[in-house]
């Protein structure tokens, strides 16, 4: 078991970043508005969190800056979906196309840079239990931030009134209409909700896990994440199990690594990818053409009040 | 009497539009471009004028632009292709990849000394390449609903990063002094210029194939079948039309499409392979194709406007030292407002005096 726990704990590290953008799309497609634009999203976030923190000195203000950033990107998203109808998986393109295109741009003035980032805050207590305290609580205060907020939108979307009209948006729009309430204010606060998610795990990676900025460092875990959220068939409890478990491949994957293989790098960097794809076709495989059922009714579709569906 | 506005759906979409808007939407992302160059303290008029002058102010840039928009011809084809039965294939980068891959592959094991033998070899495998990856995840999306968007995006990641792995292992150039690349295709396998310029005879592949797909969606069932897929899935499959069946081929033949491209810039152009050759012309693809609405002669022209941005990007990079990120800025830029235009193309506004 001793040898388990650096693993499972670096699992819970590098899965931290994705399990926020896996969150944040939870929300955002719930409400019916399907945000591609994960992995640009997270680059804003990991470049403006880094950048913020660097200026200020202080990783909070940078955690932050990279909600707001994400905040702001996705509501343009939101503009173009919700309000001028678009077509929603190229306007998440665009946004990923952006995203990594100005974060490079503005971000190439901090390669090489370091920053104090947030530090491992050990819980009380909690950490001292053997096994799950190392594993679970013997961690940074985002990744505690990450419990909690997997149990607030697992509470959220089940049994509060608020997450009842949520699931009405993205499963029936014009009943939430007809109630008196406004879908498209309703989207685009859950886009932007989501938008600030998915950037706040981008700064995770450049705030607390690497405490540097590289371009590109997300590597494809904004795609992970929108894949993790069919995987965990829109629930927050196992989109989180998801996510550990794409984190574990992948600490996993630098420990064969610094361990000295003869397989070649990589190879072995591919792994996550086809991960990817063998739990997509798994799940896919198994629920069949019903597979769509755990998606919400009206997701990818915008919503016109004056015409009839 | 104040003046309402009104949004309605227009029921008739005037020709003029078709041309008109895409070409606002490109006027304003230069607009907004230009503000944002402004404030990274650079002077957009000087910008863009160094981009023009790059890119078309000498028959040297003219050239160069074309070289470029070869690649983004064949691959806006082929992620067109996907894009009219609504199938999104946004892995046309990795079956770039695939297509040069088999294209060196052909070159190192079946080499003979003879351009037609050996360009019809590398054509063929790289379609193959290129079509049996993109086909994979066509099969998926048809068979078991598999999310083709993502299968493709990591299909990406897969492909670059199965090249490196040939690039720094089994085929590295023993004679590269350490550098990773792969060891240059004899003359029987490069593909001729025409000129003195880099522009390699791909150009007549890249034309003929959009004519093709011209034909193909205008004059054939099977191009009808592809829109009434793309269109109305239910009454495709209430027609009798075989979705399973026609999301591969079309998955396929994009893929193929796609590996064509891979193998021009590998034969044509580079004459080896490098780490991070294809350099995304697969996720501009993406633009071109949404920007030619689809349309297999509008893809040859939009693929130049945007050669004209790539070659103009390189211009910025050397004269004001402006990171080749810039372009991608621009371009994520275009996206959001030839989207954003699309509303206009679908809706008016009319003014209505109220009591009416």
């Amino acid at each position: 078991m001793e040898i388990l726990i650096p693993i499972l704990s670096a699992a819970i590290r590098s899965g931290t970043p994705i399990l926020y953008a896996t969150l944040g799309e939870i929300l955002t497609e719930k409400a019916g508005v399907l945000n591609l634009g994960l992995e640009g999203l997270m680059l804003l976030g990991a470049f403006s969190g880094f950048s913020a923190t660097m200026v200020t000195g202080n990783p909070w203000v940078g955690l932050a800056a990279a909600v707001c950033v994400g905040m702001a990107v996705s509501a343009l998203h939101a503009f173009l979906c919700v309000t001028m109808g678009a077509n929603q998986v190229v306007s998440g393109l665009a946004i990923t196309m952006f995203g990594t295109g100005m974060s490079a741009l503005l971000g190439k003035a901090y390669v090489g840079e370091t920053i104090r980032g947030l530090g491992i805050l050990p819980v009380p207590v909690l950490a001292k239990i053997p096994l799950l305290g190392p594993v679970l609580f013997n961690h940074d205060p985002l990744v505690y931030l990450s419990y909690v907020l997997v149990g607030l939108a697992c509470w959220f979307i089940s049994s509060t009134r608020w997450g009842l009209t949520l699931r009405a948006v993205g499963e029936n729009p014009r009943a939430v209409d007809a109630a008196g309430l406004s879908v498209a204010r309703l989207r685009y606060a859950y886009t932007m909700v989501g938008g600030g998610l998915a950037a706040l795990g981008g700064a995770y990676l450049s705030v607390v896990y690497t405490q540097m900025w590289v371009e590109m460092m997300t590597a494809g875990r904004g795609w992970i994440a929108v894949a993790l959220v069919i995987f965990g068939i829109w629930n927050p409890l196992r989109a989180a199990f998801g996510s550990y478990l794409f984190g574990g491949v992948g600490a996993l994957q630098l420990r064969i690594q610094a361990a000295g293989t003869t397989v070649p790098a990589p190879l072995l960097l591919m792994l996550p990818y086809i991960l990817t794809i063998v739990v997509l076709v798994g799940i896919s495989v198994r629920k069949g053409k019903g597979i769509l059922l755990g998606a919400p009714a009206s997701l990818g579709q915008p919503f016109h009040r004056e015409e009839r569906d | 009497m104040k003046p309402r506005l009104r949004i309605e759906r227009r029921l008739e979409v005037p020709s003029w539009m078709n041309w008109s808007i895409p070409a606002g939407a490109v006027g304003v992302a230069l607009a907004a471009g230009a503000v944002l160059l402004s404030l990274l303290g650079v002077s957009p008029l000087a910008a863009y004028k160094a981009m023009i002058q790059g890119s078309l102010g000498d028959a040297w840039g003219i050239s160069e632009t074309i070289v470029k928009a070869i690649p983004l011809t064949l691959a806006g084809l082929a992620v067109g292709l996907a894009f009219t039965m609504v199938v999104w294939n946004i892995g046309a980068e990795g079956q770039i990849v695939m297509g040069a891959l088999a294209a060196v592959a052909v070159v190192r094991y079946a080499f003979v000394d003879n351009s037609l033998v050996m360009f019809s070899l590398m054509f063929l495998m790289a379609c193959l390449a290129g079509g049996l990856w993109a086909g994979f995840a066509g099969f998926l999306k048809a068979r078991w609903n598999v999310n083709e968007t993502i299968t493709t995006l990591m299909m990406n990641y897969i492909a670059i990063l199965l090249a490196d792995y040939f690039i720094y292992g089994p085929w590295r150039d023993p004679s590269s002094l350490g550098f990773p690349m792969t060891t240059p295709f004899p003359e029987a396998a490069r593909l001729p210029v025409l000129g003195g310029t880099r522009v390699h005879v791909g150009i007549f592949l890249a034309v003929g194939l959009a004519i093709l797909f011209r034909v193909l969606y205008r004059w054939t069932k099977w191009g009808f079948e592809l829109r009434v897929i793309g269109n109305n899935p239910n009454a495709a499959r209430y027609a009798g039309i075989n979705d399973l069946k026609n999301v591969v081929l079309a998955m396929f033949l994009s893929g193929a499409v796609a590996g064509i491209a891979g193998m021009t810039e590998v034969a044509g152009l580079q004459g080896r392979l490098q780490p991070g050759f294809s350099g995304g012309y697969g996720f501009t693809a993406i633009i071109v194709a949404w920007l030619a609405r689809l349309n297999p002669m509008a893809t040859i022209l939009v693929s130049f406007l945007l050669g004209v941005l790539l070659v103009g990007g390189d211009t910025l990079q050397v004269v004001m030292r402006l990171p080749l990120a810039s372009v991608q800025v621009l371009q994520g830029l275009i996206l959001f407002c030839v989207l954003g235009a699309e509303f206009f193309r679908n809706y008016r506004i009319v003014f209505i005096e109220r009591g009416e």
